[in-house]
């Protein structure tokens, strides 16, 4: 056991605090390649992290680049230098700790870049941009640690496949740097550790005292909630009891847009003037900060937030975290919760406030997944491909390489140890030359090999190119929003550039939780003023939309064949017995299917409970049948549980829709054609560098990209099928928002079992559906048909006759 | 609504084109972005940007997939095959930039040539490719088809009665329609008493919005607008300002 230096115990005990064991260990443990310590937050997780590296700054002082810290949050990483300046400072160590992300100002980063300090706090895409320079070695000379905060929350997106690409490109350049991952508690900790590692090497894992168990429930209130939505207004009274009662209150949303409407609505009936801030990721920088630091000052008794919020920065005195929808899945709200936990003894408080009657059952179903430890995770794929290709872009950058040393690299990195050399080469190749079947310009290729077999850039000024569009987050389709002046206007955040062409002079809209005006839009921004008197349309914000995880669903099925809602308020219970009274409520066994008239429309809805994504999938496989078979569908919604189509004909045979062959047929051909495809394809395509978001001199608009890779999909698919991006598409839209591996999942669990009842009217459990918003237009003959009678309509009131 | 008799009959008589006049001048506007006169055995196209894909190559940036000449050549196949043309215009912008004609494959070239044999095929200029191509046929800056008159830009002091109806492309224009399910965008032809502008007819060209400033100021009010695609369609041109 190694002891602390006098120094630092010293300190420690100015401060009237003893070190954790988890803390020692991490100590004791410093000279392993890799390191794993799993602690909720709130237990000096941080100072666990750092406190090697500062003792041995401490004890060994020197130049250049000692730690560098990666986390996923630029939040984080100012608020982590807030805290490690004071023992730096009160110790007076000779340790220099620097920022480095998005938001730093080039002059500082260029000063970074000719002078390293000790301690580099940084994000994952600025790690990426900093491996990219050819200076790369020089920065890096004599790195020891590799701290990787909140490592759970990269461990299964593709932001974490890029870092540690770049991770093992740093272990390159210093073999001797050891890598510590930071994590919450995770249903699977020996993944996490096979992430972080490189392949051959061993990670010790930490497990951390998990503290008291949480103290969780459903908030207790009397009106009922709404059939359908995500707004939960009907809450806000009871919320803001909530608020007045305790110190400082997250309260989390699932999307941005619901923390907009959800703060405008607690704004208007916050009638003792408590003091309440909104932060979310599209918000502008200068107002999330604002907010940030209020919170630190302990200036706010509640913060209505996103996942932006999610991760460990620890603010004040948070002691009551509130969840707004259902969770989705449990692993996420267990970590949010940690957040309530700033005081490492005392249980961390959560209560969850579902947002629509469905939701209460998902809630209570989520609460005793919590009780009896279970987490749900997803097993995660195969290291993807668009990613790989933006890596040997950004390798490339950094000057010549040798592809069989990036493919050993790459191939040590934990998502792409089982990486072929063909995968490899085909990105290659792509990254090259476009991987096109038609060889074309080869004079225009973008990397060239050397004799020696090494490849370089054929043109060094598209380094800056590359540099400028390295990330993996897709932020496309936003457009700045700035209050109206001469010469631009206060910053107020991003909205949706969908949502922006729906705009019109006059049109208000919610933004930082004020109401503005739009006025225009001038050089790609939008122009807003202030104005307070109109009901605001409902701006959508980027965001990731998440489905309810099979462990949640699955819990929900079970629940229903117990017949007793006595844990469920009264006003779920009756509307659930009122579906079994007037139709059935769903078995996990079988797939139930309800029809019905209603309002001069044919109804079919299908309760799946596949998750919002497969039931999308769901939705436009049928309707694709459908028009098939001349069943006229018009459009369809989707939900967690079940999809909802309409149209103009009766479907008598149901199961004719389901017949797994066609299903599985029908998959193959509707695959090319559908909108997930392409939206999917451009996200690759974006990542693996064949669209290009931004361009020297100039930002391409989102809905230009759009359009572009529209064309560049249906090319593809017709002259170049077995092109690389293809195939990684593909590959994507199964897990992802096509999620047909859980589509498969409940065709397998029903097994052909359809239970078609059809129904005089509407059921209680397929009605709030038919509020839910995200309908799905279907562009088949019926669609053709309204588009010649809008133009019709539109050349009626002009006073012409075609 | 005043002006009704000067746009003349309006009327869908195919099944993929919308019959329209211009200075008296029976036209179709095709699904496909092509101008059919059928009096003249006329084919028009406009800014067909061939080697656009070159051009971002070239540059050091993204490789855009080879396929675009292929794919608009053999639209230009289907629509000849279908109105069987005897004159063939080229509006301008038909090469991306004026090396684009000599740089094009061997069968690209080879396949253009098989489309001119018989025809009459005349380029016409374009700010994009002004100057002589490497490519036979004729090579024009304007062409006067009485009563029309064939330029890249529309002149906005261009006097219809004067110099006939004004055909033009350049820019690439495109309309909003909200159907009862959703808005939907889509390339289209404009037109009034004085003149018409032609849709992008080449893949990967990007579009300008009817609400822009710049064609607001060119069409007349009562200006309409025929929006290409499977089945086209004819409506009053749309207004709403949109500066992309």
């Amino acid at each position: 056991m190694k002891k602390l230096p006098a120094q630092f115990s010293d300190w420690f005990a100015t401060r009237g605090w003893s070190i954790h064991d988890h803390q020692q260990q991490m100590l004791d443990k410093a000279d392993a390649t890799a390191l794993l310590l799993i602690a909720p937050t709130g237990g000096g997780k941080t100072l666990a992290g750092f406190l090697p590296s500062l003792i041995d700054l401490a004890a060994s002082p020197r130049q250049g680049l000692h730690t560098i810290y990666i986390s996923p949050l630029k939040a984080l990483a100012a608020d982590i230098k807030r805290n490690l300046s004071t023992p730096v400072t009160e110790m007076d160590l000779p340790v220099r700790i620097e920022d480095r992300t998005g938001d730093t100002p080039s002059s500082r980063k260029r000063r970074q870049r000719a002078d390293p300090p000790h301690i580099l706090l940084t994000t994952p895409e600025s790690l990426a941009l900093l491996i990219s320079y050819e200076d790369a070695p020089r920065i890096f000379a004599g790195l020891q640690r590799i701290v990787i905060d909140e490592i759970h929350a990269l461990a299964d997106s593709k932001r974490g496949d890029q870092l540690m690409l770049a991770v093992a490109r740093l272990n390159a350049l210093c073999p001797a740097a050891r890598r510590i991952g930071l994590s919450a508690t995770v249903d699977d900790p020996k993944a996490i550790a096979r992430f972080l590692t490189r392949s051959g090497d061993c990670c010790h894992i930490l497990n951390a005292d998990p503290g008291p168990k949480p103290d969780i429930a459903m908030l207790d209130i009397a009106a009922p909630p709404p059939w359908a939505g995500g707004g939960a207004a009907y809450a806000i009274p009871a919320v803001l009891e909530q608020i007045a009662q305790h110190k400082t209150t997250l309260i989390f949303h699932n999307t941005r847009a619901q923390a907009e409407i959800f703060f405008h609505k607690l704004w208007l009936a916050n009638a003792q003037s408590l003091p309440i801030g909104i932060h979310h990721g599209s918000l502008d920088r200068v107002q999330r900060d604002r907010v940030e630091a209020a919170m630190v000052r302990g200036e706010l008794r509640a913060i209505v937030c996103t996942g932006s919020l999610d991760l460990g920065i620890d603010w004040g005195d948070v002691d009551l975290v509130i969840q707004i929808g259902a969770p989705k899945n449990v692993k996420r709200l267990v970590q949010r919760i940690g957040r309530a936990n700033h005081s490492y003894n005392t249980p961390s408080k959560a209560l969850l406030v579902p947002a629509n009657r469905f939701e209460v059952v998902e809630c209570l179903i989520a609460l005793r997944a919590v009780e009896s430890h279970s987490l749900d995770g997803e097993a995660r794929g195969r290291g993807p491909l668009d990613v790989l290709c933006q890596h040997i872009l950004i390798i490339a950058c950094a000057g010549p390489f040798d592809p069989d040393t990036l493919f050993e690299q790459a191939r040590q990195t934990g998502a792409y140890h089982d990486l072929t050399r063909d995968e490899f080469d085909a990105c290659l190749d792509f990254c090259a030359t476009g991987g096109y079947a038609l060889r074309a310009y080869d004079r225009w290729q973008r990397l060239m090999a050397d004799a020696d077999g090494r490849y370089r850039l054929r043109d060094p000024r598209s380094a800056a190119r590359i540099r400028m569009n390295i990330g993996t987050i897709q932020d496309t389709d936003t457009l700045k929003v700035r209050l109206q002046r001469n010469r631009g206007g206060k910053p107020l955040g991003e909205i949706e550039e969908g949502f922006a062409a729906t705009l019109s002079k006059g049109d208000t809209f919610l933004i930082g939780g004020q109401v503005v005006r739009y006025e225009g839009l001038r050089e790609m921004t939008v122009e807003v003023s202030r104005q307070a008197n109109k009901t605001p349309k409902i701006a959508t914000f980027m965001g990731t939309k998440f489905a309810t995880s099979t462990q949640l669903s699955a819990g929900i099925l079970r629940y229903f064949e117990h017949n007793d809602w006595a844990d469920l308020p009264s006003h779920t219970a009756e509307w659930l017995t009122l579906q079994q009274q007037v139709s059935r409520l769903p078995q996990a066994d079988k797939l139930l299917i309800e029809t019905f008239a209603h309002e001069e429309r044919e109804y079919l809805c299908a309760y799946g409970f596949a998750g919002r994504n497969a039931q999308q999938t769901l939705g436009l496989l049928m309707t694709k049948r459908m028009e098939e078979l001349g069943q006229n569908p018009l459009g369809f919604v989707a939900t967690d549980y079940a999809t909802l189509v309409w149209g103009l004909t009766t479907v008598t045979d149901p199961a004719a829709l389901f017949e797994k062959q066609a299903l599985e047929h029908g998959f193959e051909d509707w695959l090319s054609g559908n909108a997930v495809m392409k939206r999917t394809f451009r996200a690759s395509a974006t990542i693996a560098g064949l669209i290009e978001r931004n361009l020297p001199g100039q930002r391409k608009s989102g809905r230009q990209a759009t359009f572009s890779s529209d064309i560049l999909y249906d090319t593809l698919v017709k002259y170049d099928s077995e092109h690389l991006l293809l195939a990684i598409t593909r590959t994507e839209a199964m897990r992802g928002l096509i999620d047909f591996e859980r589509l498969r999942e409940m065709t397998q669990r029903v097994e052909g079992h359809i239970d078609h009842i059809r129904l005089p009217r509407i059921s209680p459990l397929a009605a709030p559906l038919l509020l839910e918003a995200g309908r799905v237009p279907i562009a088949g003959a019926a669609q053709e048909h309204l588009v010649a009678e809008a133009a019709a309509r539109l050349m009626d009131a002009a006073g012409l006759t075609p | 609504m005043t002006g009704q008799n000067t746009q003349g009959s309006l009327h869908k008589s195919q099944t993929n084109g919308v019959a329209f006049t211009l200075a008296g001048v029976n036209l179709i506007a095709m699904g496909s972005g092509a101008l059919w006169w059928q009096e003249q055995s006329l084919l028009c196209v406009s800014d067909l940007h061939l080697g656009k894909s070159e051009r971002y190559a070239r540059a050091g940036g993204a490789v855009l997939p080879p396929y675009q000449t292929q794919d608009t050549l053999l639209k230009l196949e289907t629509d000849l095959e279908a109105c069987r043309a005897s004159t063939v215009i080229c509006l301008g912008d038909s090469f991306d930039h004026p090396e684009a004609a000599g740089e094009l494959a061997e069968d690209d070239r080879l396949w253009i040539n098989r489309l001119q044999a018989g025809r009459d095929w005349i380029w016409i200029e374009g700010n994009h490719d002004p100057g002589p191509l490497e490519i036979g046929g004729s090579h024009r800056a304007v062409l006067s088809v009485h009563p029309l008159f064939f330029q890249h830009i529309a002149a906005p002091d261009h006097v219809a009665d004067v110099m006939g109806g004004e055909v033009s492309g350049h820019y690439h224009p495109k309309a909003r329609l909200k159907t009862a399910a959703r808005s939907v965008s889509r390339a289209c032809f404009l037109f009034d008493d004085k003149r018409l502008i032609l849709p992008a007819y080449g893949a990967y060209t990007g579009g300008l919005s009817t609400g822009h400033a710049l064609l607001q100021a060119l069409m007349n009010p009562g200006a309409m607008a025929i929006l290409t695609g499977k089945n086209p369609q004819i409506i009053p041109m749309p207004r709403s300002s949109s500066d992309r």
